[in-house]
């Protein structure tokens, strides 16, 4: 952030796609989900990936792994917004103040 | 681009063109890709004019006929931001609807053309001309360029691409004729042939044009950390027009003999009292100017024709030896500290050790004529001023009071 104004692109164009990578969003999270995994679906039998599919984020990895499956948060980019915990059918997201 | 040389006689055609003409006739050579517009009022012929070129195939512009003038602009700054060389016209209301992407278009640096005939804004509704539109988009971050006669409108609109166009620039740019007065008003103008504009002007070179290619984002979000780098960026780049401005107006000249420079300057050398004013009033301004003199009077007019950016030192130089300078402005700032001609002559002159005295007249609202004595009448206000050695602030000239 310590550019000047000659060593950055004319007008504000972000002249590279798809760096909103480089901008951890994580920070902005009030709340952090917590994964159960003894309640999940995903984790038990590879199915539901509601959490999955509603985050707006893409903060929710979903991993197949020598017949096992796997749930993750991506805190780097999670916001906290609850969509997940709202979503799981199985109380399997709980939320903790960070 | 080939270099610029003189046009022979025989290869310039002259008609008998209004001020919306004359600019759809530049437009038309000027080989713009899209115009996207929004009819009004007294603006309205330059856009049908092209309508009918494009209609008989003498353009190949993309003509878009939005719903509003926020679309016109919207389109023109997408337009542009594709790498097309883009131009619109509009006048007061539509104007004032244009505001927020007035502001998007100056600050995506998007070197579009508006060119506007000057009209009063409501209430209540008023069709003719004054400058309370585009003085009110002063601020907007568009270089801003008023004319006096149909051929200084046609060149301007020529020369509006190259300047906004230099990669030293990259700026939105308003010519601005007078409504009725001049939009409507035949006059002869000189036109050139197609190919000297086309070789003038060459094909736009957009610096970093949308491109599915190479993908890139314009005009996103810019909070406390970089937004105001790129106001930075933008104000150097107004800074840069006055050389650009000198440059392209020096290469039309070879061309066509003609140039107006930032300014016009008639008999100020030696005079007491300069009149500052712009647009068709300059021409009524140097007719009086012209016949105070004969009476002995020491008089000249300095007709200004680029406001933004002002040509502040450039101004104060020329009159910084006169007495009194009796601004003639078609504007109200309602509750300013002074109507916008006259704040820009004053800041431009306020560091001089000696400055001269500053009248201000509002004139001409509403389209109310301005006939000679308007000015005879300010002129000698200004005399008795000087004598007193003290003037208000501004007053109005030729309303019912
Ligand atoms: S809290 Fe919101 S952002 Fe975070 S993982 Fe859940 S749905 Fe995604
Ligand atoms: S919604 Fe709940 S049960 Fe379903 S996969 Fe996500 S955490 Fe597991």
């Amino acid at each position: 952030m310590s550019e000047k104004f000659d060593e950055i692109p004319m007008a504000g164009n972000i002249i590279e796609p798809g760096n909103a990578i480089e901008y951890k969003t994580g920070g902005w999270r009030a709340e952090r989900p917590i994964h159960i995994a003894e309640k999940c679906l995903w984790v038990k039998n590879g199915t539901c990936g509601l959490c999955w599919i509603y985050c707006p984020d893409n903060a929710i990895r979903l991993i197949e792994k020598d017949g096992k499956y796997i749930h993750e948060f991506d805190y780097d980019y999670c916001k906290g917004c609850k969509i997940c915990y709202t979503e799981c059918p199985t109380d399997a997201i709980v939320m903790e103040s960070e | 681009m080939t270099a610029v040389k003189k046009i022979p006689k025989d290869d310039v055609v002259i008609e008998g063109l209004t001020g919306d003409a004359a600019i759809a006739h530049a437009l038309k050579q000027c080989d713009v890709d899209v115009l996207a517009a929004y009819p009004i009022t007294p603006q309205t012929i330059i856009v049908e004019d092209f309508q009918k070129f494009a209609a008989d195939g003498e353009v190949k512009t993309k003509v878009i006929p939005v719903e509003s003038e926020h679309s016109a602009m919207s389109a023109c700054v997408g337009a542009s931001a594709a790498g097309a060389r883009v131009a619109t016209a509009t006048a007061s209301a539509g104007l004032a609807l244009m505001w927020e992407i007035l502001y998007c278009a100056a600050s995506m640096r998007m070197p579009i053309v508006l060119t506007i005939a000057n009209r009063a804004l409501s209430a209540p509704i008023n069709i003719h001309n004054d400058h309370s539109d585009s003085y009110g988009a002063r601020d907007s971050g568009f270089i801003q360029i008023y004319t006096q006669s149909c051929q200084e409108a046609y060149d301007t609109t020529i020369m509006a691409f190259k300047i906004a166009e230099d990669h030293d620039v990259l700026l939105p740019i308003m010519v601005c004729i007078d409504g009725f007065i001049l939009s409507h008003n035949v006059e002869r103008v000189e036109m050139l042939p197609d190919d000297a504009v086309a070789d003038f002007l060459g094909i736009r070179e957009p610096v970093q044009p949308l491109d599915p290619n190479n993908p890139i984002t314009m005009g996103p979000l810019a909070l406390t950390d970089y937004y105001f780098e790129f106001k930075e960026q933008q104000d150097r780049a107004i800074k840069n027009v006055p050389d650009i401005f000198k440059r392209v107006e020096a290469e039309f000249e070879k061309m066509t003999g003609r140039s107006y420079g930032m300014f016009e300057t008639h008999k100020t050398e030696d005079a007491d009292i300069i009149i500052l004013t712009h647009s068709t009033a300059g021409g009524t301004a140097k007719v009086v100017a012209d016949t105070l003199r004969e009476q002995g009077e020491k008089v000249g007019v300095v007709r200004l024709r680029m406001f933004r950016p002002f040509p502040s030192e450039e101004i104060a130089e020329v009159v910084k030896n006169a007495k009194a300078v009796a601004v003639f402005e078609k504007c109200l700032s309602f509750g300013g500290a002074g109507n916008p001609l006259a704040m820009e002559l004053r800041t431009a002159l306020y560091h001089l050790a000696e400055r001269p005295m500053v009248t201000d007249f509002v004139i001409g609202l509403g389209g109310r004529d301005v006939p000679p004595t308007t000015f005879v009448e300010g002129y000698e206000k200004t005399k008795e001023y000087l004598k007193k050695g003290e003037a208000p602030s501004y007053e109005t000239l030729g309303v019912r009071k």
